[in-house]
């Protein structure tokens, strides 16, 4: 590892300890009240140890091993461990996402390598693009029927737009010089889309695949709060209803690690169809 | 007839004030087999787009384009082409990016034959050893060679160069110049190049097209080199004859190129052979030569 690196580390080490510092500050219980009564103390239970108000960095880190220690639980509809929630949540962008890369990349294409398309194209999707994909449940409850089918809509219109455009972009942008080579080699045309045009468009239609991811995966916990049942969003939607704010915090911090990780991962298949001019 | 004849070619483009611009017109010129032809002209008078109307990529507003007894319609592999900017595919390697022209030709050849072709021409070009890089890690020059072998290794009938050497620096460019001149040679290729250079035309050519400046360019003259084949970069200028041709191509580009435009439609342009006796205006060209230029 290079000098660079370790300063770079041991700096978001510090900011990472004066973050949970000032939390732990701020966090800190109030003044001594007065001990309730015994009796009263019963009466309540367990929840009389409990500070009230925001949870320390302590207590996030009970919790965090506490949901990690058993993450795939099932005790009811309202009761379900983080791992089962993020499956579902990952099994709805997932699918969305996949149809969305079926559908509007080789449509990208096509708009890429006729301007006519494109112009003819133009219009819906400058009207279309803009719209919170969120404005599309009610359409998609009524039509689909179902909730967890409907957030998959959800994903594949928000996911859709990006891939559409960067695939178009990058197709209608591929150097002439390249096209010419292929045409004096008398190449057949589906040659040349899969062996010339995609290989010189990968770089853009893998941004726009990026882009997706993140919106995707912005989106989801949106929709999951709005139709509810399962996923991480309706998690941090029932656990906000429980009154569990330290729930709720561990749930943000694993769609924050979740999304890094869908990132990264389309960030390295980037990597691979890259090529320096 | 010849083995590639272009027969009144004429390009226009509509101009935005409604009128249509002519960049060359009654362009007439004939090429045999094996012979390397040079066309010379400044920029603006249409060269690459003669090129391109021959490799098939542009088409004339009017004129034929006759190569082998056919009317050349569209690209074929039957004339394969060095682009300025080598266009090389960067997501391919060396042995790939020629393997690509190889397989479009010879669709059938399973690998080992497609390899072993590649590789020859690969060698060919002096690029042993660098097969599997891509074109981002090689210089200028050897991604010439790329281009170049990837254009013999398809071996068309007819190769098209569009100012091959143009972003090279000097030293390489000569090297390159010497491996296509024996590469030419040993093979016969017929080959058409646009070059800037005049040197190197008197180098490679057989014969010299001079293409007078746009719009309304025209081929002026056809320069014969008289210098016998097996030329050298190390000897050329040893021959006498090496001035009277460089003096007649540079006085042409400098002061005559200007004076000339469009030759009447379907004129062929004369053909001289500077220091010799030439069939018209002998003592006129000789006059020519004896200009003095500091280059």
């Amino acid at each position: 590892m290079s000098a660079g690196l370790i300063k770079s580390a041991l700096l978001s080490l510090l900011f990472f300890v004066v973050l949970v510092g000032a939390w732990h500050l701020a966090t800190l219980p109030k003044g001594e009240r007065a001990p309730a009564p015994d009796e009263y103390a019963k009466l309540l239970g367990k929840g009389a140890k409990k500070s009230a108000g925001f949870p320390t960095p302590a207590q996030i880190g009970e919790t965090i091993v506490k949901n990690l220690s058993e993450p795939f639980y099932d005790r009811g509809p309202n009761d379900k461990g983080v791992g089962i929630q993020l499956a579902h949540s990952l099994g709805r962008v997932g699918l969305g996402y996949l149809l969305a890369i079926v559908l509007a990349v080789p449509l990208g294409f096509v708009i890429g390598m006729s301007p006519l398309i494109y112009r003819a194209l133009d219009p819906f999707i400058q009207v279309l693009k803009p719209i919170s994909p969120l404005a599309w449940m009610p359409i998609a409850l009524y039509t689909i029927k179902d909730s967890s089918i409907s957030g998959v809509f959800v994903i594949f219109i928000c996911s859709a737009w990006p891939m559409l455009i960067n695939t178009a972009y990058g197709v209608a942008a591929v150097r002439s010089d390249w096209l010419n080579v292929a045409k004096t080699l008398e190449v057949k045309s589906l040659r040349r889309a899969f062996k010339v045009i995609l290989p010189a468009a990968a770089p853009t239609i893998l941004t726009g695949m990026r882009i997706s991811m993140g919106i995707a995966w912005l989106v989801i916990v949106a929709a999951e709060m709005l139709v509810g049942g399962t996923g991480i969003g309706y998690f941090v939607w029932n656990e906000w209803n429980n009154l569990n704010l330290a729930n709720v915090i561990f749930a943000i911090l694993t769609i924050g690690v979740v999304g890094m990780a869908l990132d990264l991962a389309i960030g390295r298949l980037q990597k691979l169809v890259t090529y320096v001019e | 007839m010849a083995f590639l004849e272009i027969q009144d070619l004429k390009k226009t483009y509509p101009a935005p004030n409604g009128k249509t611009v002519t960049v060359f017109e009654g362009v007439n010129f004939a090429v045999e087999r094996g012979e390397f032809v040079c066309i010379i002209g400044h920029s603006g008078c249409g060269k690459t787009t003669i090129l391109n109307v021959l490799a098939g990529l542009d088409t004339a507003s009017s004129g034929v384009v006759v190569m082998d007894n056919r009317e050349v319609a569209g690209p074929s592999l039957e004339r394969g082409v060095v682009f300025q900017g080598h266009a090389l595919m960067p997501w391919l390697s060396v042995m790939k990016n020629i393997a690509f022209a190889v397989k479009s030709k010879w669709p059938q050849w399973n690998a080992i034959q497609t390899q072993t072709h590649c590789q020859k021409f690969i060698d060919l070009v002096g690029l042993t050893g660098a097969e599997h890089k891509k074109p981002a890690e090689l210089s200028g020059g050897m991604k010439q060679r790329v281009g170049i072998a990837r254009a013999f290794a398809i071996q068309p009938k007819m190769l098209l160069l569009d100012e091959p050497f143009g972003a090279l620096d000097a030293l390489t460019r000569g090297t390159i110049q010497d491996e296509l001149l024996a590469i030419v040679q040993a093979t016969h290729q017929t080959v058409f190049m646009i070059t800037h250079d005049v040197d190197e035309a008197i180098l490679l050519a057989d014969k010299i097209l001079l293409m007078s400046n746009g719009p309304r360019a025209a081929i002026a003259e056809i320069v014969e080199n008289t210098m016998p084949r097996g030329r050298t970069r190390h000897d050329v200028h040893h021959d006498p004859q090496y001035y009277r041709i460089r003096n007649h191509l540079v006085d042409f580009l400098i002061n005559r190129s200007r004076q000339m435009q469009s030759g009447a439609a379907g004129a062929r342009p004369t053909t001289v052979r500077p220091g010799l006796a030439a069939p018209g205006d002998a003592p006129a060209r000789a006059a020519a030569n004896v200009i003095n230029l500091k280059h």
